[in-house]
């Protein structure tokens, strides 16, 4: 039986934990995250999990403890932000590389330059190549979601790879909201023990970890990690499958929300898909016909599903909250505009970047994309291709 | 039980021969000495910093350590062995390692990996208490990339990046004293040691050390003779150099208490040391006199301040 609540998103993160009693939480505090190690704390402080809680000196120190904990054959997590998580960047690399299932709560934050600490995807955005899976949320309940099956998705054998459980810095981090929660029994006969093949407290086979790898070994390693990613598609949707069975709730690599005939469409990611849906409807109901792909998973990225589900609209737009200085648009729309190149008939693709450092992104601004889809479908124009919105100016 | 080198050196050998170390380095006679001080019935779980000891004892797919080895990155062997400390403790608590089942987790690294970008990592580690030991291999400088200066390095000695000239004698700053700032942190056992005699006083600090509850410390002089300039056959020469010169004393500190372990019977002037090495070799070069002055009257201080603290 679910139960119903009221909780944020980091309380929803912190109550998973709550749940899966990991063995080592390694923090140090970061605005918008704090929070979970504050009620993880509390939880120690109270005897609600067996949990050692250490109060690192730093981001990366978190990490590599981590790393450490992890190797040494337990469950290890940790929570960040921002300059937190660029902080961990070099020891991110290594927990992909060692391939350990680190578990890493992420409230999505803008990175400095200026200081801001409301919500977007520069941080998280910019360890995409670090070998996390990386899971996003448009509220509290599919952070709660997801934080329930990335254990199970990380540890895999086929995987091995550490994870990102992002939400999004304030907006769902903050904001109190609805929720079901599950039965803790529930949560951990779903989430099961961790029982590591080798590891190095292992009595009867000591291990050796992260070795200097000359180049005729070093490929090998990468190549195995980077099947590992690809494994890793399979197995999210293992876990998602058996979570519905379980707990009644559908998760895939992305919600294709009114596709089925879409002309015009968004891929959008997190609590901005809440908003842009709002449009599509309102669009749907004067016979426009809108459609949105809100993506959950961005590492692995489904290239091909979404290229599938995105090949009969006639113009797409991709927005991306993270700018990426590339000077041709951010990485969402690179990563989605490579995965539709061998359609035989593609959409035209425009990037939109917007929402930086919790710059309000509302239904009106969201219809204003559309309309622009429109033209260009009308006028068969594509137009300026790397656009920034909601900007003064 | 009173320490015996041939009991000592018939003990089966946990850190192998066939690393990739060159000839007559000290951080092998370092991991060799550091393992024969973790008894025999106990494990060990070894956290090593990147440096030279890592990229030369663990290079896949051949390990020297018979124990089990974790190297992450640089800076954060402290932050790894606390990780690996926290595992170990669930585990205990949780059963899945019985009681009377030791594993004692150490952790090691060169000077740059400890006094420089390691610093903050190894200062969070003894200021947590976890239960560990961090042996640090002080060769004076970032030997790995090719004697590239450190906080370690001592006053005047040449470097890559301090190199001596026309305009330059060497390192401008005195070697930062970190012995004395791990003392600051509260650490239940910090030592200072290098490799000479019978290994008698490395053994029995590791020992100590190692089976002292909570994070304690050990400094070993490690010489270095590529950096520092001098034939492999005379590593046991500069050694004894360095503690007969007081140059690197040779102490513990037990709780907060301040013990010498080694008095030279008679203190030789530094430039006995400095002397085998050429890295000091402009040091005696017509001009520079003065340089060889200023070593010794600081040693001579810190000395002075050490017997104090001995007193």
């Amino acid at each position: 039986m679910s139960i119903r609540e009221r909780l944020s998103g980091n309380e929803a993160v912190a109550t998973a934990i709550r749940q899966i009693n990991p063995d080592v939480f390694a923090m140090f505090p970061i605005t918008p995250s704090t929070e979970i190690p504050q009620y993880v704390a509390q939880y120690v402080a109270d005897g609600k999990v067996d949990t050692e809680f250490i109060c690192v000196e730093s981001e990366h120190s978190a990490m590599s403890a981590c790393l450490g904990a992890e190797a040494a054959g337990v469950r290890a997590v940790t929570a960040t932000s921002s300059a937190g998580l660029s902080y961990m960047n070099e020891v991110l690399y290594v927990a992909g590389s060692l391939r350990l299932p680190v578990v890493l709560a992420v409230a999505c934050r803008a990175l400095t330059g200026p200081i801001n600490i409301n919500h977007d995807y520069s941080d998280s955005f910019a360890e995409r190549d670090s070998g996390f899976i990386q899971l996003y949320a448009e509220n509290n309940q599919e952070v709660y979601d997801n934080y329930l099956m990335a254990h199970r998705i990380a540890e895999h054998p086929d995987v091995r790879l550490p994870l990102m459980v992002c939400e999004d810095g304030f907006i769902t981090s903050h904001a109190i909201e609805n929720i079901e929660l599950e039965e803790d029994a529930a949560v951990k006969a779903f989430v099961g023990e961790y029982n590591p093949e080798n590891y190095l407290l292992k009595k009867e086979n000591p291990l050796a970890v992260g070795p200097y790898g000359v180049s005729a070994y070093y490929m090998e390693a990468r190549v195995a990690q980077a099947q590992a990613m690809i494994n890793a598609k399979k197995v999210i949707l293992d876990v998602a499958a058996d979570f519905e069975k379980t707990f009644g709730r559908k998760y895939g690599f992305f919600e294709a929300y009114k596709m089925e005939d879409a002309e015009v469409a968004m891929v959008i990611m997190g609590s901005s898909a809440g908003t842009a849906k709002v449009a599509v409807d309102e669009l749907r109901a004067q016979g426009i016909k809108a459609g949105l792909v809100k993506l959950r998973v961005f590492r692995p990225f489904p290239g091909e599903e979404l290229a599938a589900v995105l090949q009969n609209c006639k113009a797409v737009a991709v927005m991306d909250k993270s700018e990426g200085f590339s000077a041709c648009g951010g990485p969402l729309f690179a990563e989605t505009a490579g995965a539709c190149i061998n359609l035989d008939k593609r959409p035209k693709m425009i990037d939109i970047v917007f929402g930086l450092g919790g710059r309000d992104f509302t239904v009106d601004a969201a219809k204003g994309v559309f309309n622009r889809l429109e033209n260009i479908v009308k006028t068969g124009k594509t137009g300026p291709v790397y656009t920034h919105m909601g900007q003064r100016g | 039980m009173a320490y015996n080198l041939k009991e000592e050196m018939n003990k089966e050998e946990r850190f192998h021969s066939g690393h990739r170390l060159c000839a007559g380095c000290g951080a092998g006679i370092v991991c060799r000495a550091m393992m024969r001080a973790v008894d025999p019935e106990d494990r060990a779980v070894i956290c090593n910093a990147t440096g030279c000891l890592e990229v030369s004892s663990f290079q896949y797919p051949f390990t020297a350590w018979e124990d089990s080895y974790i190297h992450t990155a640089f800076e954060n062997a402290s932050a790894t062995a606390s990780g690996v400390e926290a595992a170990y403790k669930v585990m205990k608590k949780k059963g899945k390692i019985p009681e009377g089942e030791n594993v004692k987790i150490l952790a090691i690294g060169g000077d740059g990996g400890t006094y420089d970008i390691g610093f903050q990592s190894l200062s969070g580690a003894l200021e947590r208490g976890h239960d560990f030991t961090y042996f640090c291999y002080d060769n004076n400088a970032y030997m790995n990339t090719g004697t590239q200066r450190s906080s370690a390095t001592p006053r005047f000695a040449s470097a890559t990046t301090t190199p001596a000239g026309v305009e330059s004698v060497g390192k401008k700053q005195v070697q930062k004293d970190l012995t004395q700032i791990v003392v600051a942190h509260g650490s239940p056992y910090v030592a200072q040691t290098t490799m000479f005699g019978n290994m008698k006083d490395f053994h029995e600090k590791a020992h100590r050390a190692i089976y002292t509850n909570g994070p304690t410390f050990v400094n070993v002089l490690t010489p270095c003779p590529r950096g520092w300039m001098y034939p492999a056959e005379d590593f046991v020469k500069i050694c004894k150099a360095a503690i007969d010169t007081c140059v690197w004393p040779i102490y513990e500190v037990v709780e907060g208490e301040y013990r010498l372990t080694f008095e030279p019977r008679q203190k030789l002037p530094v430039e006995e040391f400095m002397r085998l090495q050429g890295r000091f070799a402009h040091c005696f070069k017509p001009g520079n006199e003065w340089t060889i002055e200023a070593a010794q009257e600081y040693v001579d201080k810190k000395w002075e301040e050490l017997l104090a603290k001995c007193r």
